[in-house]
């Protein structure tokens, strides 16, 4: 008779969730985004630069680690997360080594050389955008919508053109691959709530301060139309949902994540009213980025007994 | 209505339906009795028996070595074959008297018992003591110390901690149905030594039955009440169930008392019940055998000192060959290394599963999801205490409130990266406790 029982620290039943299904969840969501951007772009062939871009930054981590001889963590699905979000934050028309290029830097910049998952503290996706964005200028700001080039909504906006919210909220727009239509996006982002992936706490009040920010200081007052434009505009719905809420360059804390969301509504607005270009969501983001560290310090919870009791 | 509750926790699989309904059965025991001196938090009990000596059930055979202590007493008669180390039921080697059982169960004359009305609280908390009774729901710490507060005027409740919110056990739920007269006993008991106390019986709403028979046993009694609680884990935690009962809130630092609070389990009320009403020693508990090894889950009425081995047969033994035997929960149980264990007076349950659901996991990197903080119910972030912990990062860990800590499991139960963050606070929290006594 085997006797040989195994032992270990309790507790002795685990939750059946992983990092990889979490991870896995994030492209499920994403998908919907990803499809319509490949659909609404296909005459200037997008299906190709998302493949690239995902392929390099999963092959990135993959030669990496085999090069540092670490455990190699392609598997957890996060480096598809990355290639994937840049992917979708690329506007259609980028030579495919810049996508690529974009990976390599996500992966092995921000990622690998801060200690791999979990320990880099800029969101990997967001950092290499505005990386792409220092380096290739015009590229980066070249957008084609059915074979015409020309500003984005949000520009035609900061000129005070007029919009339209329809089109904007469907997504037969100008703009990057995957934030173009909200529709897409709010479908994947419902499905990330559903599951319990997301929380609400970054999101409403990353929107709730940007729009009372731009009520103030928007020069429209509450325009409804205008307000509209301006939160189906750009890459704020992604950001807000799939960006924002990222795990790891999020705080950890409750009260945290409503200070960080605030702090990135306030700092969207203020780039898209007072700044030079009309988009802003990409800095906000990896400027509060930064903040989180500051954030959690101050907002530290309680323990229990010690007045943290009552906090549900 | 809202059912009270507390912040944070978790659902496990309860797990419960495989032993709920199978009536108390007792084990009879045959060969050697097993009885570690250490059963209890503080001092080894010193044995007062030598190896040839004659022992009778009921007869202390070791005594409480120092204040916070507890004596133990033969659960059968028989010779003492001597006194030596034994792998307890956490895997430990401990001094243990063993007594070879002669089955014939002769006991030992018991004094005789005056009417609960006549009993001074000192003669109570004294018969309590000498009965041997300890914390039975797994802290095992000596229950006349607990009843020695400074100010027993000043305790507003005492709580009968009915939650069992550990999954698969059913021992108490068991002893609610069906020794309900004990229960209300042991608790009339307690609140003769407290006289300004309020009884309350907190039950988990998933034991309606439970909660529907103790309120039709009570209900002439003013001073009595049955609270029910919202199922979660960890729910019986001491000081989350203080909370969930009366919003009154202690740290680690704080004693139950300090809140006015007097907390006993289920078992260790009919423990009492038995020492002060009718005279007898502590020398059986009600167990669970359960988990999908086992022939015939259900409940055991022991004998203390009854081989784990015993207790698997008497529920029919094993379908399977088990990966993981655990003794107590399976939260915050012990993984126990043989089946040759003695049930303690702290043994609630002995669970065996097929299949370990965690010798395959991998611990991967933490992603910061938040999850751990949203579950303990300590509000501490066990993530970074258990970073904190790996770099042997004390200071940083105590002032992170990691000594906070219940060690409930419900982090490393929710951690999606499997990482086992409440082994790693835990043994932090030993150090740091430990270098705080220097």
């Amino acid at each position: 008779m085997n006797e040989n029982y195994n032992v270990s620290s309790s507790p002795h039943i685990r939750d059946r969730i992983t990092s990889s299904n979490i991870m896995l969840m994030v492209v499920i969501a994403l998908l919907p985004a990803t499809f319509f951007g490949i659909w609404n772009f296909r005459r200037e062939g997008a299906w190709l630069l998302v493949i690239v871009t995902v392929a390099a930054a999963v092959l990135s981590e993959y030669i990496w680690e085999k090069l540092m001889h670490k455990p190699v963590t392609i598997g957890d699905f996060s480096a598809v997360v990355t290639g994937l979000l840049l992917a979708l934050n690329l506007p259609p028309t980028l030579p495919l080594w810049m996508g690529a290029l974009g990976s390599v830097f996500a992966i092995i910049v921000v990622k690998q050389l801060f200690g791999g998952l979990g320990q880099n503290f800029m969101n990997p996706a967001l950092a290499a955008r505005c990386f792409l964005l220092i380096c290739f200028a015009g590229r980066m700001t070249y957008f084609v919508y059915d074979g015409v080039t020309g500003p984005t909504p949000l520009a035609q906006l900061k000129a005070g053109e007029a919009v339209n919210t329809m089109d904007m909220l469907i997504g037969n727009i100008r703009g990057t691959i995957g934030e173009t239509s909200v529709i897409a996006i709010m479908i994947g982002a419902m499905f990330l709530l559903l599951m319990g992936v997301i929380e609400l706490e970054i999101p409403a009040s990353y929107l709730v301060s940007f729009v009372v920010f731009i009520v103030i200081f928007g020069g429209h007052g509450f325009d409804p139309q205008y307000i509209t434009a301006h939160l189906c505009g750009g890459g704020l719905m992604l950001g807000v949902w799939f960006m924002a809420t990222d795990y790891v360059t999020s705080p950890i804390t409750s009260s945290g994540k409503i200070i960080y969301g605030v702090c990135m509504g306030l700092l969207t607005g203020l780039f898209r009213i007072f700044g030079g270009s009309a988009e802003g969501v990409s800095y906000a983001i990896i400027i509060s980025n930064l903040l989180v560290p500051l954030i959690e310090k101050i907002t530290l919870p309680k323990p229990f007994g010690k007045g943290g009791e009552k906090h549900e | 209505m809202r059912l009270l509750t507390f912040s944070g926790g978790i659902h496990p699989d309860d797990g419960k339906r495989f032993s709920k309904d199978r009536e108390v059965e007792p084990v009879m025991p045959h060969g050697e009795m097993v009885y570690p001196l250490s059963q209890h938090i503080g001092a080894p009990a010193k044995p007062v028996v030598k190896k040839g000596d004659f022992v009778l059930k009921g007869q202390v055979i070791a005594e409480a070595g120092g204040f916070v202590s507890a004596p133990v007493h033969a659960s059968v008669s028989g010779t003492v074959k001597g006194i030596e180390p034994r792998f307890n039921p956490a895997g430990t080697k401990v001094d243990c008297i063993i007594v070879e059982n002669d089955e014939q169960y002769t006991e030992i004359e018991y004094e005789p018992v005056k009417p609960l009305g006549e009993m001074s609280r000192e003669e109570i908390i004294e018969k309590i003591g000498n009965a041997g009774i300890v914390g039975m729901g797994g802290a095992g710490f000596p229950t006349r110390v607990k009843l020695s507060p400074k100010e027993p005027e000043k305790i507003d409740y005492v709580i009968a901690n009915c939650a069992e919110c550990e999954p698969y056990i059913t021992a108490d739920y068991r002893r609610m149905l069906e020794n309900t007269d004990e229960l209300i006993s042991g608790m009339k008991v307690l609140l003769t030594i407290f006289p300004n106390a309020k009884g309350i019986f907190a039950v988990e709403d998933n034991k309606k039955d439970c909660i529907e028979k103790l309120e039709e046993f009570i209900q002439a009694d003013e001073r009595m009440e049955v609270k029910a609680m919202m199922t979660k884990y960890p729910q019986g935690a001491e000081r989350q169930l203080i909370y969930t009962v009366t919003k009154r809130a202690i740290n680690s630092a704080m004693l139950p008392a300090d809140a006015g609070c007097i907390v006993d389990n289920v078992e260790t009320l009919i423990g009492i019940h038995r020492a002060v009403i009718e005279g007898k020693p502590l020398v059986e508990r009600v167990v669970t055998v359960s988990g999908d090894a086992v022939n015939n889950p259900g409940n055991f009425k022991v004998l203390l000192g009854t081989s784990h081995r015993e207790l698997a047969e008497a529920a029919g033994g094993f379908a399977a060959e088990p990966e993981k035997l655990i003794s107590g929960g399976p939260m915050m149980g012990f993984a126990m290394i043989t089946l040759d264990a003695p049930v303690t007076k702290t043994s609630s349950s002995l669970l065996a599963f097929k299949k370990d659901a965690v010798s395959q996991l991998r611990e991967s990197a933490c992603i910061n999801c938040g999850r751990c903080v949203q579950v303990c119910p300590s509000r501490i972030i066990p993530s970074r205490l258990a970073d904190y912990a790996k770099r042997h990062d004390e200071v940083s860990f105590v002032a992170m409130n990691g000594l906070e800590c219940v060690e409930c499991g419900s982090c490393s139960y929710v951690c999606p990266a499997k990482r086992q963050l409440k082994q790693a606070i835990g043994s932090m929290r030993k150090t740091a406790l430990a270098n705080r006594k220097k």
